[in-house]
């Protein structure tokens, strides 16, 4: 059974780009353009990996990551920031929500594909 | 007809109504719209000068002595003629230094002395009871004759109250719960009580009227008009006699002395110095009253010796006192209502005197003799307390209620003794007092404190010595041998012939002696020594109040202010850090904050900061260095040059030291503040480039995802890579977009970009946008609405720059207004000097909050972290650089949920263009 | 010269002025019995140079233009 992944993005060329992406690689995709969408994506399909951009309309990417984290069904859901937010502190903060991985935009699309395989234990 | 409980209701009545109107002035101070802002009413509010000791007294002291009583209102009139520039002077001084009271400037003239301050105190204190107690006096006697009503009975010959039944008493305890209202509702930093100050104003006005009419009645109503009474008099040889003064040298000299001791006392009074001081809202004020306060004096004093003589030719006999002829002529002619009116006239006159110099003293005695006193007094570590105003006001309150104690108790002592009668003048030689120190102060900077202190001391024993125990002995309290043939049969030493100086009455001599040594010590004892360096730096601030004024431009010292963390350093440097915060600490614990944080940045501070500096290096220097944090502008070299000299007085081995570290400190101070501007500059570039980066790395992640697609799939579907292809196309052109908009703005904030001005056509420019826009239009079936004036005038702006402008806000338009429904209005007007285009949409509007941010750089409506702007979010920013750059203006009116209207105004040519383009022309 | 010092100075005449009118000698030409339109002559004296003062005055001040 193929592995879900929920992208959360506003920007429609960066959602196009990353769709293509983990469809070709064969994940299930369902895609978010706000952070209010993402959370009840999240509860209705409990994807495996949320793809989650930070400036997001209605709730940020830090929100919906901090509520991804608070809600004990859902540990299992792995959370990659995919964000043009490269500060320091802001990887700092990504990460202490509790972000398996932070990644800044422009991205490789190899390296992305690496860590989600990786966190989906598929390396 | 007036029984005790009429008086004493339409009393209770009055008292109610001024209170009321106190009540109102506080209200409307608290709400920031003063009422006593206005110079009639400060006038009217100086005439607090004139107590019962006018009102009934002047009469009294006619009838006795003539023309005698007009000097004690001819001095003032004088003096005010040279308030112009004196009282101006005390009244700027006191603002910038925040003088409390008449104590707390001459303590603070000569570095902040306590001894002196309480010193002041004392004589005030000792000096003004009486006065306080004759005002009690002339209440209740006022009272005790309206109650014999019709009988005139005089109340003497009424005999003396037990103390329950003293009206005295009442009235006394009365004012006191009236003044503890007045003047301690909160506890205000300047000291200034709105308030009260609005209800003297209107008992001035009460008892001048009171005052006039009846001296109207009796002139006019009694008699027939001024002639009539002198023709009569004249017949009398008694009265004759009080047509002039005796034609001697000596009385001569006594007028002199009379007009020179009220001159002073106008100025030196405590209730004078808080009214005109202390309570000054604006000294501009003090203009009017320069002419009007002595048009008051003229107007309450034309009837007094009409009065006078119609009463003494109504009581031939001499069995009624002249003090009370105001309010027993109209009683002896049946007039109860006017009866009443002057007892009103004479309660103002009572009770305005007593609320102001009560809570004068009262602010003196805390301030200056209890505070000092508590705050050394270790075991009551008040030191540690964040907050004593609590005990200040119960200070305050508790002086009020001694000091009317003590008004009454001389009062019960004194009774109809003479001391109580004479005091008027008696208090005015005590005040006068202060003359020399004051006066001194702020024209002279070589006074010191022993100076001062000395010279005061002498003075005011002089005072005790010939005037105070001569009065005691003509009470009968000491015996009358001490007069007459001096102290232990001294003749030498009698105290109103003092070594053998007669002819003079009583206070001319007094005057003399008393001026004579205080004058002289103070100078003497200040030439023993050069002023210490508090002493010049305070010295400097009095003296040269006017320069500083003028070389701030304004009315106060500092204009600006200065942070903590500016002065703190500054003065560590030269204090060292630990005492510096120690200092700093014990100023903000005075002030009942916790910490120097707390400290305000204001000009107390800043005073505060030079005052501690000047204590190091002189007041002078400390005045340079603080002015160095404190305005950016630079001091010019004569400036310089004069402040160091000043100092080179005070310590002139030091001047080179002191120039070496203040050019050491003034090149610190700039490398510091040069070294901070970078840092802030650090701050915004890093903001700007973290905004400019995510800008450009957004578009840049959709080229690069895609790209990489493409390169690694060559299997990839045709529509695909269509698709991919024109995405790459469009994000690099919105990259390229982005880019040459933050260089545009970076030309235009630098000053650098290139502007090809000509006179242009409005409507040429409109149309050619509305054209260029023409398929934004269409794409999203937006309607447009033309409302273009005709024959608007030119403007003379740079053409494209202007299209630059119409073009971001009608795609803003467009963007933000809804698909088929939208509506963008244009138009075009133009007014007196201006042309205005305004673009108006139907979308869905600009909260209130975001109307600002909009017009920052990157900043678009709704918060940044969730909102994805749309565009670059420099359109607007650039757009009002451009419209500012040709002098008009740029804003956003709008109303959530009603659309937003986008409107600027440029100047028609030739106006509000900046200089280099008119020279271009 | 600055208007307001100008005012001043004005101001500081009426003073001196004043000082001179108010005191001996000239005081002593008036004090002397007699009368004019029914009133002592001296307190005619006095009042009326009160008055005037109290006119200069105003008129120093009233009169400038800020």
């Amino acid at each position: 059974m193929s592995k879900r992944i929920l992208i959360v993005d506003d920007e429609p060329n960066i959602v196009i780009s990353l769709e293509f992406l983990m469809k070709r690689e064969g994940f299930e995709v369902t895609v978010a353009a706000d952070g209010e969408a993402a959370l009840r994506l999240v509860e209705e399909n409990r994807p495996d990996l949320v793809l989650l951009d930070i400036m997001l309309p209605k709730k940020n990417g830090f929100e919906v990551c901090q509520a991804i984290r608070a809600n004990p069904d859902w540990q299992s859901v792995r959370v990659i920031m995919l964000t043009a937010k490269g500060r320091d502190t802001e990887v700092a903060k990504g990460t202490a929500l509790g972000a398996d991985v932070y990644m800044t935009k422009p991205f490789s699309t190899k390296d992305l594909i690496a860590q989600v395989r990786q966190l989906l234990g598929q390396s | 007809m007036l029984q005790g409980w009429v008086i004493a209701s339409v009393s209770f009545a009055y008292l109610g109504m001024l209170f009321a109107i106190a009540y109102f002035g506080d209200k409307r101070a608290d709400a920031g719209r003063s009422v006593i802002a206005n110079p009639t009413i400060y006038a009217l509010s100086l005439a607090v000068y004139c107590t019962t000791w006018t009102f009934y007294g002047s009469v009294g002291r006619a009838a006795s002595t003539g023309i005698g009583f007009l000097p004690t209102y001819l001095g003032p009139t004088l003096m005010a003629g040279l308030w112009w520039f004196v009282m101006l002077k005390m009244i700027r001084i006191s603002k910038a230094n925040r003088i409390t009271s008449i104590a707390d400037f001459v303590s603070s003239r000569y570095g902040k002395s306590q001894v002196l301050g309480g010193l002041v105190t004392v004589i005030a204190v000792v000096g003004v009871i009486p006065y306080i107690s004759l005002q009690l006096k002339a209440v209740s006697n006022s009272f005790t004759i309206l109650l014999y009503y019709p009988q005139i009975v005089m109340p003497a010959k009424a005999g003396a109250q037990p103390l329950l039944q003293d009206t005295t008493l009442y009235i006394a305890m009365i004012l006191a719960a009236f003044t503890i209202l007045f003047g301690t509702r909160h506890l205000d930093a300047t000291e200034r009580h709105e308030g009260m100050v609005a209800a003297i104003a209107f008992e001035s006005v009460v008892k001048l009227l009171s005052f006039l009419a009846v001296g109207i009645f009796v002139t006019f109503g009694i008699y027939n008009g001024f002639g009539d009474i002198f023709n009569r008099a004249e017949l009398m040889p008694q009265m004759r006699a009080l047509m002039t003064v005796e034609d001697t040298g000596a009385s001569y000299g006594n007028w002199l002395a009379m007009t020179f001791l009220a001159m002073l006392s106008i100025m030196f009074l405590p209730r004078q110095f808080q009214i005109t001081v202390v309570e000054n809202v604006n000294d501009r004020h003090l203009a009017r009253a320069i002419w009007l306060f002595p048009l008051y004096l003229f107007l309450i004093n034309i009837f007094v010796l009409p009065i006078a003589l119609g009463g003494m030719l109504h009581f031939p006999n001499g069995d009624v006192d002249a003090d009370t002829f105001v309010l027993t002529l109209p009683m002896v002619e049946r007039h109860e209502a006017l009866a009443l009116f002057v007892f009103i006239g004479g309660l103002s006159a009572a009770t305005g005197m007593v609320i102001v110099e009560t809570i004068a003293l009262s602010t003196m005695v805390c301030n200056e003799l209890v505070m000092p006193v508590l705050l050394r007094w270790k075991a009551l570590r008040l030191h540690e307390k964040k907050d004593i105003s609590g005990l200040l006001l119960s200070i305050r309150r508790s002086a009020i209620a001694l000091i009317l104690l003590l008004g009454y108790i001389y009062f019960r002592a004194a009774g109809e003794a003479y001391a109580l009668v004479s005091i008027g003048l008696i208090s005015f030689a005590a005040v006068a007092q202060f003359a020399p120190a004051i006066f001194g102060g702020i024209y002279w900077k070589g006074g010191t404190r022993e100076g001062a202190i000395i010279g005061l001391a002498a003075g005011f024993a002089v005072w005790i010595y010939t005037l105070l125990l001569p009065s005691f002995a003509k009470s009968g309290w000491l015996s009358l041998d001490f007069i007459q043939s001096g102290p232990f049969g001294v003749a030498l030493l009698r105290p109103q012939q003092l070594f053998g100086l007669g002819g003079l009455d009583e206070i001319s001599h007094s005057l003399f002696w008393s001026m004579l040594v205080n004058i002289g010590c103070y100078l003497i004892i200040s030439l023993r020594r050069r002023p210490d360096v508090v002493e010049t730096g305070q010295g400097t601030l009095f003296v040269d109040a006017f320069r500083r004024a003028d070389s701030s431009g304004g009315s106060r010292f500092w204009r600006g202010s200065a942070q903590v963390e500016d002065l703190l350093p500054l003065i560590g440097r030269f204090l060292g850090p630990e005492r510096a915060r120690e200092a700093f600490l014990a100023h903000a614990r005075q002030r009942g904050l916790a910490s120097i944080d707390e400290l305000q940045a204001n000009a107390d501070l800043v005073h505060f900061a030079e005052t501690l500096l000047a204590g190091a290096i002189g007041g002078a220097s400390a005045r340079v260095m603080v002015a160095s944090v404190v305005k950016e502008e630079p001091l010019g070299p004569d400036e310089v040059m004069n402040i160091l000299d000043e100092a080179s007085q005070v310590r002139a081995y030091s001047r080179q030291l002191e120039q070496k570290s203040r050019e050491l400190e003034e090149a610190t101070a700039d490398l510091r503040a040069a070294n901070e501007q970078m840092k802030e500059f650090d701050r915004m570039k890093d903001d700007f480039i973290s905004t400019v980066t995510h800008e450009l790395r957004t578009p840049l992640a959709s080229i690069r995802a895609l790209s990489e697609i493409l390169l690694d799939d060559p299997e990839i579907k045709v529509d695909d890579r269509q698709q991919f292809a024109a995405i790459i196309v469009k994000e690099s052109e919105r990259l390229t977009r982005l880019i040459n908009q933050v260089l545009d703005m970076a030309k235009i904030e630098s000053g650098n970009a290139e502007w090809h001005t000509a006179e242009v056509d409005l409507h040429e420019v409109i149309e050619e946008s509305l054209a260029a826009t023409a398929s934004l239009f269409a794409d999203r079936r937006i309607r447009l609405d033309r409302r273009l004036a005709q024959a608007v005038p030119q403007v003379r702006v740079d053409r494209d720059r202007l299209i630059q402008v119409m073009l971001n806000l009608l795609s803003n338009a467009v963007k933000f207004c809804e698909e088929d429904r939208g509506c963008v209005t244009v138009r075009l007007s133009s007014g007196i000097d201006t042309v205005r285009v305004d673009v108006e949409d139907n979308g869905p509007g600009i909260a209130e909050a975001d109307q600002r941010t909009i017009f920052e750089k990157f900043r678009q409506v709704g918060d940044t972290l969730t909102a994805k702007p749309q565009g670059t979010g420099l359109g607007l920013p650039i757009s009002r650089q451009i419209i500012e750059h040709f002098g008009g203006r740029l804003w956003v009116e709008s109303e959530p949920g009603r659309g937003a209207s986008f409107s600027f105004i440029l100047p028609l040519s030739g106006e509000g263009i900046n200089p280099e383009e008119r020279t271009e022309q | 010269m600055n208007r307001s010092i100008i005012t001043g100075q004005r101001l500081v005449a009426v003073f001196l002025f004043g000082c001179v009118l108010l005191n001996y000698p000239l005081f002593s030409l008036f004090n002397r019995p007699g009368e004019l339109f029914g009133i002592p002559l001296l307190y005619l004296y006095l009042f009326g140079i009160w008055a005037l003062l109290i006119g200069l005055m105003a008129f120093a001040i009233e009169r400038r233009k800020d």
